[in-house]
């Protein structure tokens, strides 16, 4: 246990410490957030209906959730190229503890979350947010955002060993995670959408958790929403964790 | 098939491996032996199964079928145990390119459980013993192919390890980055190190290997000396050149009673094999020119382990160029040979 802990910390800081040598990676978590918060606020904002809340309260909550459950994206791009540079070679040769390697870039990834969230939530500010709660939910808005990251690095785990390449790790994260953050509560309201849609947006577990954000931070109704958004990220976890270090013991590089 | 020897001057045992990939037979049934403080050098072309041999002796793969020992460790039972004890070094040099040279020793030092400080001096000394000093601060993406393959090699000996693999430690390197590696392989086996190599490349098992063992298929169907190997293909080869190739026939007849094999002829070269060299360049020219043979060239020389391969598979070993449906392709080269301003 002890091991598992050292071996995933050393991992973490590796991840860490690489980040700011890869501009690519760093734009990723900076710039292209704030693109998309300005695109939607100010380009599609004027058009969108949403019921008395302001667009600007509507959608930062969407699009940090949509922004967070994206952030794992490097750990199925880092992992792979692990792979075909043979170093998940090199790590399962070393007498380390078995799971450290997904652990410490999966934790190494709520860094770069927090990183994101803060970013975005001040480009939120600056457009226009504002939160509509006591500070308590505020902060456990921020603890659900980075349990609702840290559950999906673990599915971008799963997919950066399953793909052949990193490409397909990406086409694979766009056509996955795109679709389902759209047909949720994120940009536009559900009721506005065609009856199969709005169907599968209000049982998406996007909605619940963008829901259970507007809730904590502007103040929607909660109704259960909060309580669905923790128990979905915990399933989400729970399935992928061990499918990921299952398919990390059986990975060989090449 | 050698009976395992139970004392610990085996290094490296298999029995019996089996590995199977779908349809695909990888690994036959290989038996191999290392002794300790040796170097076995694992010949054979690409998709021979070397590579997955290493796998399953390194506990990166479990075989289907068999036994297989490092230092007395079982690969499959003893896995955690025998990770401690072995140094890896692949084909592709494993490791992150963001990192510095430094930075990636001490990972690597520091996931063997010592502590950082110890991990970090560890790792100044094998940059020192690589030729890497000055190149240790900077990201290792900016190194050359051999600069890569000596931290990677660096890698795999951060826990001075007993038993190394190196799994074609050579391909893709231009020639001097090559020699140097060499040179640094015989130094680590001077100092006791037991190596399993892998290679493709004829001259590299020659030169570094006290033992051989040629895989085709999945199977080892051969094993000894680099001397023993070529004694089986035969003794010392006359090899003449005729003036015309219409004398073939000829002179077929006419070296026939120098050797108990008959006389090889092709085009307008004839070889006869022989089982001393003592005198036979006169004794050739001698018969040939009784029987009226016009000789434009004549030599003798020892067969080549091109010869062994070419005698032991029915086909070449080098896949330069005509890769024998290679899996992996990267035999030609051309992988990271960008070695320019490389420092000797």
């Amino acid at each position: 246990m002890r091991r598992l802990v050292t071996d995933t910390l050393i991992i973490a800081e590796r991840n860490l410490v690489r980040l700011p040598r890869r501009p690519d990676l760093l734009l990723a978590f900076t710039v292209q957030p704030i693109m998309f918060v300005l695109l939607f606020r100010y380009v599609f904002g004027g058009a969108i209906q949403t019921g008395g809340v302001p667009y600007a309260d509507f959608i930062v909550p969407g699009i940090l959730v949509q922004n967070i459950a994206f952030g794992g994206f490097v750990t199925a791009l880092g992992l792979n190229e692990d792979v075909h540079k043979g170093l998940i070679d090199r790590f399962r040769s070393l007498p380390m503890a078995r799971p450290a390697v997904l652990a410490g870039r999966t934790l190494a990834d709520v860094a770069t979350n927090t990183l994101s969230i803060v970013i975005l939530t001040v480009t939120g500010l600056i457009i226009g947010f504002s939160f509509g709660t006591p500070a308590l939910h505020v902060i456990a808005g921020f603890g659900l955002l980075l349990l609702i990251g840290y559950a999906f690095s673990w599915v971008f785990a799963f997919v950066g060993l399953l793909v052949s390449s990193p490409e397909s790790a990406n086409s694979v994260g766009f056509i996955a995670i795109f679709p389902l953050t759209f047909i949720s509560s994120a940009f536009v309201p559900p009721d506005t959408m065609p009856e199969p849609l709005k169907w599968f947006a209000h049982v998406n577990p996007f909605t619940i958790m963008v829901d259970a954000m507007r809730a904590l931070w502007v103040g929607t109704p909660a109704g259960n929403y909060v309580w669905g958004a923790v128990v979905w990220a915990l399933i989400i976890l729970a399935v992928f964790a061990p499918i990921a270090v299952a398919r990390y013991r059986r990975t060989a590089s090449g | 098939m050698p009976l395992p020897r139970q004392d610990d001057e085996v290094a490296i045992a298999a029995a019996g491996v089996v590995k199977r990939f779908g349809e695909v037979q990888a690994l036959a049934g290989v038996d191999l032996e290392v002794t300790r403080g040796t170097v076995l050098a694992l010949l054979g072309p690409n998709g021979a199964g070397k590579t997955t041999l290493v796998r399953i002796l390194t506990t990166l793969l479990t075989p289907d079928a068999g036994t297989a020992s490092v230092v007395g460790l079982d690969v499959v039972r003893d896995a955690a145990r025998l990770r401690s004890r072995i140094g890896l070094a692949g084909q592709y040099a494993a490791i992150d390119e963001n990192l510095t040279g430094l930075e990636n020793l001490t990972m690597v030092g520091r996931l063997y459980g010592t502590s950082r400080a110890a991990a970090k001096a560890r790792g100044r000394e094998l940059l020192a013993r690589f030729d890497l000093v000055e190149a240790g601060g900077r990201a290792a993406s900016t190194y050359s192919g051999g600069m890569r393959r000596r931290l990677d090699l660096a890698a795999a000996l951060v826990a001075e390890p007993p038993v190394l693999f190196l799994d074609e430690p050579t391909t893709g390197l231009d020639p001097r980055s090559r020699i140097g590696l060499w040179e640094t392989i015989e130094s680590l086996v001077a100092e006791g190190t037991t190596v399993l190599l892998t290679t493709q490349y004829l001259d590299e098992a020659d030169r570094l290997a006290n033992a051989i063992a040629v895989i085709d298929h999945g199977s080892v169907i051969a094993q000894g000396t680099s001397d023993e190997l070529k004694d089986r293909v035969g003794g010392e080869r006359v090899e003449v050149a005729l003036e015309t190739a219409d004398d073939g026939a000829a002179a077929e007849r006419a070296l026939a009673p120098m050797s108990e094999d008959a006389p090889a002829v092709r085009d307008a070269t004839v070889a006869v094999t022989v089982r001393s060299r003592d005198g036979v360049i006169v004794e050739a020219v001698r018969r040939l020119s009784d029987a009226g043979v016009g000789v434009a060239d004549i030599n003798v020389r020892r067969p080549t382990l091109d010869d062994v391969f070419l005698s032991l598979t029915g086909h070449a070993a080098e896949v330069d160029g005509n890769a024998p449906g290679g899996v992996d392709g990267d035999a030609s080269g051309g992988v990271d040979g960008d070695a320019s301003g490389e420092a000797p």
